[in-house]
């Protein structure tokens, strides 16, 4: 008698991935909730206990003993000894940690800014189409990328671009046969090669998010613009762009997060190498605990990358809210 | 105007089959190639002459899919609902009712929403090793559900707050007490949320490779992303066997977009006429 009657606010769930992202942009600025409504009641813990214990025994407590760990020397199995800040001041000095790091932002280009460039142009190209085959087929075939699981883009990336690959093929029938190489084994070459499949998995991701938030946009808008005597340039940055401030916020967040702590591309089609010449801080984290045993100096690694995402991400989420 | 417009027509088409091309290559490369002669290197995009469907067959024996489609399946099972189940309490109880604490509770699952799995994937192994669990499902399925559940309760918590207080109201006229309101407003209310979520979380165990690789040494006990990775070390040199692999692990992938992509199409035009 009540239930039924409730208007359907939004329509059905959109893509998952992109209605949780936006969820995720929203939530901080709707918190408010009349206190008429709300009686203070222990039993309401109960209702939060189960999700927030498994919480606290599988991230908060191990996240602490990351930051426990980062101050010691040990080997996973004897005693640990007491390090101080060594492990700390390891991650500054020893080169390739720090080469990790950078490694980490050389990477937000590839699967932040340009994902996000072009899916604006993308974006925007689909929208002026008339609905139909060719724009539901370019919405979905460049959203496939991004259901896979990432260690299948690596290995198909590491075909792609293996000496008998199709990016050396190409090459060669345009008669560039001097410029083919091991792309993934070129000291200069393997880091933007990683990056290329950053790009790969995260283009359909923002195409569909951008597009999504640009089909929000008031019409109304468009028209004033175009009596204004805006071209297709202008109309762009006048309407679209500022249009979808919190959909580029949240494919902002999303991307840099996922190059930031980037492991299993990387994992699958480097390991790092050649050298440490793709090396990213989730690999290292890995390598150090698990190959090399050196458990503090993973941890502080770990919590290191932690600090980092927080702080990168932070002022993009306020930026965000702000009105 | 019209010449203009007319090239600009053109562009945008070619332009956006470009950047199709580009999603659909490397998957059109695996494809051929694990079409190819068993053990031979073929070229990155060619059409054998005979192709050699068996492959496909030869890799689905040699991979051990079937455990490792049951074991993924068992690890989803694990996860996903117990996971859907905690956060939507959870995101019920911190947006409708007053849960003491709420406010910093909820604080500490945010901070969980940025950290990077690689940040405690250490301590996990130190601690499932002391509880003796390492190399058994529950290392994947127990760390899982405590990395997901902040971005469940989230998620939840963000469609708690958009139900019409109203409802709860007059229900609380009518008599009922909190669970009640629940079980009969609230959750049926919030079927598309959860949903949504489940199919999110089927995703994101079912892709899971971090875990399974440093928590579960027995390919067959992990995920499928997980035994992916260990079927591209055992058989990393032969492209045409591990191309075909690697298809029919990522095809459920593929499948359950495919059949949510229907839906989200729809969704995402309504969005749009709104």
């Amino acid at each position: 008698m009540i239930a039924a009657s409730r208007p359907r606010g939004e329509a059905a769930p959109s893509v998952p991935a992109l209605e949780a992202m936006r969820q995720a942009a929203t939530v901080t600025d709707s918190s408010s909730v009349p206190a008429a409504r709300r009686r203070r009641s222990w039993s309401a813990l109960l209702w939060v206990v189960p999700a927030f214990g498994m919480y606290g025994v599988f991230v908060l407590f191990p996240m602490l003993q990351s930051v426990q760990y980062s101050f010691y020397d040990w080997d996973g199995i004897g005693p640990a000894t007491p390090a101080g800040l060594d492990n700390w001041k390891a991650i500054f000095t020893q080169p390739e940690l720090l080469q990790a790091v950078v490694h980490a932002f050389v990477l937000v280009v590839f699967y932040t800014v340009l994902p996000v460039g072009l899916g604006l142009v993308a974006a925007s190209f689909i929208r002026e189409l008339r609905p139909g085959a060719f724009s539901t087929t370019a919405r979905v075939v460049l959203f496939v990328p991004q259901v896979l699981p990432l260690v299948a883009a690596g290995i198909a990336w590491t075909w792609m671009y293996s000496s008998d690959g199709l990016v050396n093929q190409v090459l060669r029938a345009v008669g560039l046969d001097q410029y083919t190489r091991a792309w993934l084994g070129d000291l200069a070459f393997a880091l933007p090669a990683v990056g290329v499949i950053g790009v790969w998995v995260m283009l359909g991701f923002c195409t569909v998010l951008l597009l999504a938030g640009i089909g929000k946009i008031d019409p109304a808008l468009y028209e004033a613009a175009r009596l204004e005597g805006a071209g297709r340039v202008g109309e762009f940055f006048a309407v679209t762009l500022p249009g979808l401030r919190r959909e580029l916020v949240v494919c902002t967040t999303f991307t840099i997060i996922a190059a930031l702590a980037s492991f299993d591309v990387v994992q699958v089609a480097t390991q790092g190498g050649p050298g440490y010449q793709t090396m990213v801080p989730g690999v290292q984290i890995y390598r150090l605990t698990f190959l090399q045993q050196h458990v503090g100096q993973a941890s502080a690694l770990a919590v290191f990358l932690a600090v980092v995402v927080l702080v990168v991400i932070w002022p993009i989420q306020r930026l965000g809210r702000e009105k | 105007m019209t010449t203009s417009g007319l090239a600009h027509r053109v562009t945008r088409t070619w332009i956006l089959l470009a950047l199709m091309l580009f999603a659909v290559v490397p998957l059109l490369s695996m494809f051929t190639t694990a079409l190819a002669p068993p053990g031979s290197t073929p070229q990155g995009l060619s059409w054998p002459s005979d192709p050699h469907w068996h492959n496909f067959v030869d890799a689905w024996s040699a991979a051990n899919f079937v455990a490792l489609f049951r074991s993924s399946t068992l690890i989803v099972l694990g996860v996903v609902p117990a996971t859907v189940a905690m956060a939507t309490a959870a995101g019920y109880a911190l947006a409708q009712l007053n849960v003491p604490f709420g406010k910093a509770i909820y604080g500490l699952l945010l901070v969980g929403l940025t950290l990077p799995f690689e940040a405690l994937i250490t301590p996990l192994y130190y601690d499932l090793r002391s509880m003796g669990l390492l190399g058994t499902r529950l290392a994947i399925i127990l760390p899982l559900i405590g990395l997901l559940t902040p971005f469940g309760v989230f998620w939840m918590r963000a469609h708690f707050l958009g139900t019409e207080p109203a409802l709860a109201e007059a229900a609380k006229v009518d008599g009922a007490n909190t669970w009640q309101t629940f079980r009969r407003i609230h959750l049926p209310l919030a079927t598309p949320a959860w949903s949504a979520l489940s199919v999110l979380f089927f995703l994101s165990s079912w892709n899971q490779y971090l875990l399974p690789l440093v928590l579960v040494d027995d390919p067959t006990k992990r995920t499928v992303a997980g035994g992916l990775g260990a079927f591209q070390g055992q058989y990393g040199t032969d492209i045409v066997l591990l191309c075909a692999g690697s298809l029919l692990i990522i095809l459920p992938s593929l499948v359950i977009f495919l059949i949510f992509q229907r839906n989200f199409v729809k969704a995402l035009m309504q969005g749009a006429v709104k």
